[in-house]
């Protein structure tokens, strides 16, 4: 193989992205959760159930725990795994940033610089941004996340998990 | 040498122009995506290129010398592809944009028909677990319109249809048995005749699905038991945009209009219309003219090879890909093992590697396969797996390539530090 290609192909898969498909943080679904959704790529037929738990503190509205069950290929696992890192325990107002920084990045066709003091071992993506096929992938879940947050934040109420979707 | 491949192998790849160029770091093409789309032969790109250079106009209504050239080169490309499955009439053969659309055809022209062909509650339409979504979907939507009830094949362990309640499933309600020949995932070759005759015995009417079939089996549309049959224009080394749906007269005679449009009246008044004969009935509007040029020289190409002979070829590749899969630690082949009763269509898993990643890995060092779900979410969810990767050949591949496929499927196990 010519050092070209493998550049590539490592600079897609980071070390970093490797080590959170092997060992993925946060896995597994919990409760309590004011929401849950089921998101997948048409694609390929990558799936994400999340959830989120969002708590009042005295500094807004707090991301206490998401927790999720997946099935999916390398760059979708870690990415999840690296969402939860980021987000858990964070204001939704700097949950919601975390998740622009990071779909800027995603969408960057691969000419944005990634800030490590925002996105973490989020900035090992930065190289799958170089890779279209493969940034929905990324996306997938912290598409989800999104999606789940603004429902419960749309629905003050939502505290019965029954009820939500 | 392997038994069975195409002695002109090497000729053969140069009529590919495609099959010459090479990828990013310089890596050189290793096409293994056939079943996805096929490659196109020179001749079949030099066909379009000069009907649009010298022979464009539309067809069937210009009363112009370009006019009469087009409309001959498109009923000539009707005639080859006649010749090309043995249809009884070139009247029988219908020109869509895909073999989606040509099954879609069916179901909603099914859902309008009127006298022995009507669908209603109690009435049943029979597939398989193995179908592509675009032999599922269809068929759900007719038989939710109607209140009919779907009913379907299961599959065995091995990846083949379950026939052991054959007549039970297949009964006195059943209106429609519609199934794939060749199966785009598992690749297993169904024995449609034998179903069919079951079919006929209770009145139902047989559709086949040939997308996979057509590239790479000799077709006979009357043994084979069909009387709908439905392919597409580019795995058969034609262009996109243009697919085939044949019928027996006696269905398509009795089925209603599909769109309705220019070219498929007899006379329209402001009241109401009435209708042309087939095939024009069901092609309202202007067709894809260069793609029906390109598609005429695209089965003339493979007539000129000989199907018998691509079969013999798709098997021996196959047979060698099986072996050499089988020398990969981990990976586990969807379907049946034995390449006889197969297309050329290989579904696979690897312990411990997404088949993105694999795909991924491949595709550095110029591999080309497919990775996910190839629109048979239910195969796959019979056999508890979410996506796989798939290598599918067609009748330029090399022993050479597998050997790739196959060091390169060692290589991603590296990668990802597996076993």
């Amino acid at each position: 193989m010519t050092s070209a290609a493998n550049q590539d192909l490592d600079a897609l898969y980071q070390e970093i992205i490797l080590d959170h498909y092997k060992n993925p943080h946060h896995k597994g679904l919990r409760d309590p959760f004011e929401a849950e959704v089921h998101h997948v790529n048409p694609t390929c037929g990558d799936e994400v159930t999340l959830r989120v738990h969002l708590t009042e503190g005295p500094e807004g509205t707090v991301v206490s725990d998401v927790s999720y069950d997946s099935v999916g290929c390398s760059i979708s696992q870690a990415s999840t795994s690296v969402l939860t890192d980021l987000v858990i325990g964070k204001s939704t107002d700097e949950a919601f940033e975390i998740h622009q920084t990071f779909l800027t990045l995603m969408q960057g066709k691969g000419t944005v610089e990634p800030d490590e003091d925002v996105l973490e071992d989020g900035i090992a993506f930065a190289g799958v941004a170089k890779f279209p096929a493969r940034v929905k992938c990324a996306l997938l879940s912290w598409m989800a996340f999104k999606d789940a947050a603004a429902q419960v934040l749309a629905d003050p109420n939502a505290s019965n998990p029954e009820e939500s979707k | 040498m392997i038994e069975g491949l195409l002695p002109e192998l090497e000729v053969i790849r140069k009529d590919f122009p495609i099959l010459e160029r090479t990828l990013a770091g310089g890596q050189p093409l290793v096409y293994l995506d056939s079943a996805n789309t096929s490659q196109k032969p020179q001749c079949v790109i030099d066909a379009m290129v000069d009907h649009l250079e010298r022979h464009n106009a539309n067809v069937a209504r210009a009363m112009h010398q370009l006019g009469a050239e087009a409309s001959e080169a498109f009923e000539d490309a009707r005639d080859k592809v006649a010749s090309f499955i043995k249809a009884p009439s070139r009247d029988e053969v219908i020109f869509t944009k895909n073999a989606s659309e040509a099954l879609n055809l069916v179901a909603n022209t099914l859902a309008w028909a009127t006298g022995d062909l009507a669908i209603g509650p109690g009435d049943e339409v029979v597939i398989t677990e193995m179908e592509h979504h675009s032999n599922i979907v269809p068929w759900q939507l007719l038989t939710e319109r109607k209140g009919a009830t779907l009913r379907w094949f299961g599959l065995t362990d091995d990846g083949r249809l379950d026939l052991s309640d054959l007549d039970r499933l297949i009964n006195e309600r059943t209106k429609v048995v519609s199934l794939t020949w060749v199966s785009n995932m598992l690749g297993t070759i169904n024995p449609v005749a034998e179903i069919a005759r079951r079919a006929h015995e209770v009145g139902a009417i047989v559709v086949v699905d040939a997308a996979q079939a057509a590239p790479q089996l000799p077709v006979d549309v009357t043994e084979v038991g069909a009387d709908l049959l439905a392919f597409t224009g580019h795995k058969v080394v034609g262009p996109t945009g243009i697919g085939v749906l044949w019928g027996s007269r006696r269905v398509l005679e009795q089925l209603p209009p599909f769109l309705g449009g220019g070219e498929m009246i007899e006379t329209v008044r402001m009241d109401r219309s009435t209708y042309a004969g087939i095939p024009h009935k069901f092609e309202a509007g202007t067709p894809p003219i260069a793609e029906a040029v390109g598609l005429g020289a695209a089965v003339d190409y493979l007539a000129a090879v000989g199907m018998e002979a691509v079969h013999a070829h798709e098997q021996a590749i196959t047979g060698y890909a099986l072996e050499g899969l089988a020398t990969v630690p981990g990976l586990t082949v969807l379907g049946p093992q034995d390449a006889a009763s197969r297309g050329g269509a290989i579904s696979f898993e690897i312990d411990g590697v997404h088949p993105h990643d694999v795909a991924q890995v491949l595709d550095s060092r110029g591999i080309a396969v497919r990775a996910g779900h190839h629109c048979a979410k239910p195969a796959h969810a019979r056999f508890g797996v979410q996506s796989s990767s798939r290598m599918s050949s067609y009748l330029y591949t090399t022993p050479a390539e597998i050997d790739a496929l196959v060091e390169g499927l060692l290589y991603t196990r590296s990668y990802f530090k597996v076993g």
